[in-house]
């Protein structure tokens, strides 16, 4: 487990060093100095924000590719619901049976994930003990944004696996009984519509290592399965998941699987913050459940798939009309899907170890903030004043990498210089 | 002298606009001190009451933080109007906000009972025609 590990990463060659994925980081984890963009990677949470609004296509999630899973002699592919919404007129079996086509010998619905982790979810829901509003732990970023900016939450998240994990623990057990081979002999990938799912597979959260083997972009196995299914329409191959467990792909799905009344679900990584501060204010005392997803529209809205996340939702939906398959009754068996760690907090955001010393620092930043000009402009390479004023106290930077103040810097000397030419006349 | 955060942030009356905003910047000077979260999280449920109440109630004031690696303490002053009966202005339930904060969903009569409730220590003193000064402190550990 590599605990700096992020699947965004920057294209060197291909940024400029403007200010689009600076000021749109919601954690100011980017700054740019040396004429491009850095990552700080204790603030990064892989929402793929920034590779979203890189006008340029310099920011991308380093994913495995369909070549990187013939490292395994037998190969599964756990399909991420969202995946079936990017091909509006298909029916799910043909999803499921073009991606044996492209390299996997068996596939396994996360859906099926899911549906565990909503059975388990209703289950801990009984436990009055533990504390409200329920956050939902499907989406990695939410999870990382609780532990770099809301640590006081971390009780409140489900400690529940990611239904790609529970799908995976199963359909590697599942495949290696019915076929006689060891676990390690095969390759179980995920196909995923973002980043910090990737992320989540090599860094993991709650446990010590994923049962995922890696993860395969959405945009790259679509032009591989598209070809496949343009004829076929037919076939006999259906989808062994629920439809509450399938609709998880986009916001709102999680609340309604469980059917809870007093359920809340935020999509958009600023929405969720906003939201989050709220109920960490204790202003959202009734809340029992909170959804949050990093990515507008939920899944299908991920920063890796092809489809509009509005037709995506559309499809999805007319995907499962007709689907009958309901939740198995009873309890789930915990070893499946119970997180096996406790989530840490991220205490990146303290100025110092020592909080005297965080003290001063503090307020030394108010004294350089007072001095700059408030305008947030980016300029000099942090997303805001605060975030620069911060950046020189930990000596990042100077004041004179503001342009307003170099500016009024080189005014006053050029006004010297007008004094001193002055003097020498006469 | 020992080093010692000090933040003064006037609050006005009726001022729904900035609800809240004194107390959010209280939680980020905390946090990036590096404060407990769960100290953290009752400094803000108390200081967000406190300047919830100071809006809603109160003839304007202002709210004072100021934290040292022992403490951190809370302080609300107002010029008006005063609570006649603290015993009862501290029953959970009373509340005397006015129709324009109750359309606003304030007026669960919860603000001062959370405040004793989240903070280490709290004292209230309040005069009618004069103000209400609340103090309340909570220990680092």
């Amino acid at each position: 487990m590599d605990s700096r590990y992020h699947s965004v990463r920057l294209d060197r060659d291909r940024c400029r060093g403007c200010t689009n994925c600076l000021m749109h980081c919601p954690t100011d984890a980017i700054r740019v100095r040396g004429d491009h963009a850095h990552i700080i990677n204790e603030l990064c949470i892989d929402c793929g924000a920034c590779i979203r609004v890189c006008s340029y296509h310099a920011k991308v999630a380093m994913t495995n590719t369909l070549k990187d899973i013939q490292a395994f002699k037998h190969r599964i592919a756990l399909p991420a619901p969202s995946l079936y919404a990017q091909f509006k007129h298909q029916p799910i079996g043909a999803i499921l049976d073009a991606l044996k086509e492209i390299g996997f010998q068996e596939v396994f619905e996360v859906a099926r994930g899911a549906d565990l982790v909503t059975r388990a979810t209703k289950e801990l829901l009984k436990d009055r003990r533990l504390p409200r509003p329920f956050i939902s732990s499907a989406c990695p970023a939410v999870t990382r944004i609780i532990q770099v900016r809301f640590p006081g939450l971390i009780p409140n998240i489900l400690p529940l696996r990611q239904p790609m994990e529970v799908a995976a623990q199963i359909a590697r057990r599942e495949y290696c009984e019915k076929h006689g081979v060891a676990p390690d002999e095969v390759g179980v990938f995920f196909i995923t519509p973002c980043a910090a799912k990737m992320t989540a597979i090599k860094n993991p959260i709650g446990q010590r290592r994923s049962s995922v083997d890696g993860a395969i972009s959405m945009m790259e196995v679509y032009g591989s399965l598209m070809p496949l299914l343009g004829h076929r329409r037919e076939t006999l191959t259906q989808s062994q998941a629920t439809p509450l467990g399938i609709l998880w792909a986009k916001t709102g799905g999680e609340a309604e699987a469980i059917g809870i009344g007093n359920a809340m679900a935020v999509d958009g990584i600023d929405n969720v913050i906003r939201v989050l501060e709220e109920i960490e204010d204790h202003k959202l005392n009734d809340l029992e459940f909170f959804e949050g997803a990093a990515c507008v529209g939920g899944c299908v809205g991920g920063p890796l798939v092809f489809e509009n996340n509005y037709v995506a939702k559309n499809a999805i939906r007319m995907q499962t009309e007709g689907m009958t398959k309901q939740l198995e009754e009873g309890p789930v068996n915990r070893h499946e899907v119970m997180l096996s760690e406790r989530i840490r907090a991220n205490e990146s955001m303290r100025l110092d170890e020592n909080i005297g010393t965080a003290i001063k620092k503090l307020e030394e930043m108010n004294q350089i903030l007072s001095r700059l000009p408030g305008y947030d402009c980016g300029s000099c390479g942090s997303p805001t004043c605060r975030t620069f004023a911060e950046d020189i106290v930990r000596g990042y930077c100077t004041e004179m990498d503001c342009i307003f103040i170099l500016k009024e810097r080189l005014r006053v000397m050029a006004q010297q210089m007008v004094d001193l030419a002055q003097t020498r006349r006469e | 002298m020992s080093d010692t955060l000090r933040r003064e942030y006037p609050v006005e009356h009726g001022d729904y606009i900035r609800a809240g905003e004194s107390s959010a910047d209280i939680k980020r000077c905390l946090r990036q001190m590096g404060v407990a979260s769960n100290t953290l999280r009752r400094v803000s449920v108390a200081s967000y009451e406190a300047e919830l109440n100071l809006v809603i109630h109160s003839l304007g004031g202002k709210m004072v933080m100021e934290a040292d690696s022992d403490y951190i303490t809370l302080c609300t002053e107002d010029k008006g109007p005063g609570i006649p009966d603290l015993a009862l202005a501290m029953k959970e339930g009373y509340s005397t906000a006015d129709d324009e904060a109750r359309s606003l969903g304030f007026g669960a009569g919860m603000g001062l009972p959370n405040m004793k409730r989240n903070a280490d220590d709290f004292d209230i003193e309040s005069c009618v025609g004069q103000g209400t000064q609340i103090r309340m402190r909570f220990k680092l550990q």
